[in-house]
């Protein structure tokens, strides 16, 4: 196999990788913030329930959840799987685990607001909807950024992790390279590519904190 | 005259240790009242049960003669709910010790946001109302800093704007200055004797003894979760009463 072919049917793979990414995020950052309003709540029912499912993302292996989630269904209730299920399983997979990692740096944020925000913003008349999202969360954003990059680079890396699975993203394909033409060469160019990717994510979520620096 | 604020027989606990004991207050309208006192006296947290960010156990609240909060027989507080609750705390304004001004948002957007989204009011007359208001704070040219640009005497009176804005029937400070060094805090303590030529109601929670004797027209002394001694600023400050003479005592030694 050519180079040229191994770099197209790579870069195809890194689509699908980027698919994988940009959809996590898409799920995992909205339902972040929705488990941390749970795992923050009154309820001590709703605390305790959401402390159980943080603590079990956090607790078993990412490889092993999208196991379960994609097998699940057919070991639990017979279902067919397989099809497009498949990425849909890796999809579910990915946002409930990157959710419970983004509950928590949600919360650190949250939590880390003085209340005399909360008081002014009382005083003044905001209602508690108005008064988060106008006064607390555009703080928090600020506050959490750097936790979130962290995840986000980590979460570049953990897309391979799809290959348990056997989707064709960029490493599955890497791997089915190397092992087909015994060479090492995809595996440098895959390293290079979640490289390049890190590099853009870094630089990407850096201007965003640049552009919030405009005030303290 | 018309009463604004009447607070009757206000109880206040923390975890059952009682810090306020059955305090009545008014306060008339164009009124100037300061409440000063030791530390630890319950000042603050009287400003904070008129204010609703503590809640009464014992006694009522009225603003402009209506109920704002009270306690039942039995000990159970109400405190009223949605439109009522918001035209209660649209009668009142307080201004913050740490001024607590919002970072992310510029000077006219602190002062702006809230008459434009909670009071719906046009946005072209908010900005030229706030405006004048930076004028009148002496900080017309800091429309577009941001808070953590400015100093504390500027964040103070920035606060002080932002609270007049929603144009309150009677205005909160709770130690306005206490946060600042002496230069600021006359920079503060003349924007807030400018206001009482207004006219505008005020309740001043402050340890400035020289200001609060110029500025008021009655003087609430408090100790120990108790008005100790209230009346016009002379005779307060004058008056022949042990715990009042200590605590002036210590003041006019430094």
């Amino acid at each position: 196999m050519s180079f040229s072919v191994m770099l197209e049917q790579l870069s195809g793979g890194m689509i699908k990788s980027l698919g994988i990414f940009v959809l996590t995020l898409v799920f995992s950052l909205p339902l972040g913030l929705l488990v941390s309003f749970a795992r923050m709540s009154k309820n001590s029912l709703l605390r305790t329930v959401t402390k159980a499912y943080i603590s079990l993302m956090r607790g078993t292996p990412l490889m092993l959840q999208l196991l379960v989630v994609y097998f699940g269904p057919y070991y639990l209730f017979g279902m067919r799987i397989g099809g497009s299920y498949r990425f849909m399983a890796i999809i579910i997979g990915f946002a409930l685990n990157y959710a419970a990692y983004f509950a928590e740096i949600y919360r650190s944020g949250i939590e880390s607001m003085p209340v005399g925000q909360y008081e002014a913003a009382n005083i003044l008349g905001y209602s508690k909807t108005q008064c988060f999202f106008r006064i607390i969360f555009p703080q928090v954003v600020k506050r959490i950024l750097p936790a979130v990059t962290n995840e986000v680079i980590t979460l570049v890396k953990d897309t391979s992790l799809s290959f348990s699975l056997a989707y064709a993203e960029m490493f599955t394909i890497a791997k089915q390279i190397a092992a087909a033409e015994t060479t090492f060469i995809p595996f440098v160019v895959a390293a290079v590519f979640y490289f390049v990717f890190n590099l853009v994510v870094a630089v990407g979520m850096e201007t965003i904190e640049k552009k919030l620096s405009y005030y303290q | 005259m018309r009463k604004i604020l009447e607070m009757n027989h206000i109880r206040k606990e923390f975890d059952g240790l009682e810090v306020i004991h059955d305090i009545s207050l008014s306060v008339e309208e164009g009124e100037i009242l300061s409440i000063i006192g030791p530390s630890g006296s319950g000042k603050s947290t009287l400003l904070r049960c008129a204010t609703m960010l503590e809640k009464i156990d014992g006694g009522e609240i009225l603003y402009m003669g209506e109920r704002a909060a009270w306690t039942e027989p039995d000990g159970k507080r109400v405190y009223p709910k949605g439109a009522k609750e918001k035209k209660i705390k649209s009668y009142f304004g307080l201004v913050f010790q740490n001024f607590n001004l919002f970072p992310h948002y510029s000077v006219i957007k602190n002062i702006t946001d809230a008459p434009i989204v909670i009071q719906k009011r046009p946005k072209e007359e908010v900005y030229q109302e706030a405006r004048e208001l930076l004028a009148k704070m002496g900080l017309s040219d800091k429309e577009d800093a941001y808070p953590c640009q400015l100093s504390g005497g500027q964040c103070q009176r920035v606060a002080i704007a932002r609270a007049l804005a929603l144009n309150p029937k009677i205005l909160f400070f709770d130690e306005p200055t206490s946060a600042l060094d002496p230069e600021l805090t006359g920079e503060v303590l003349k924007v807030i004797k400018s206001l009482a030529d207004l006219h505008i109601t005020m309740v001043i929670v402050t340890h400035e003894m020289a200001f609060a004797r110029d500025i008021s027209d009655r003087i609430i002394f408090m100790d120990k979760g108790v008005v100790a001694l209230e009346g016009k600023p002379e005779d307060v400050f004058d008056a022949d009463h042990t715990r009042i003479k200590e605590f002036l005592g210590k003041f006019n030694r430094v």
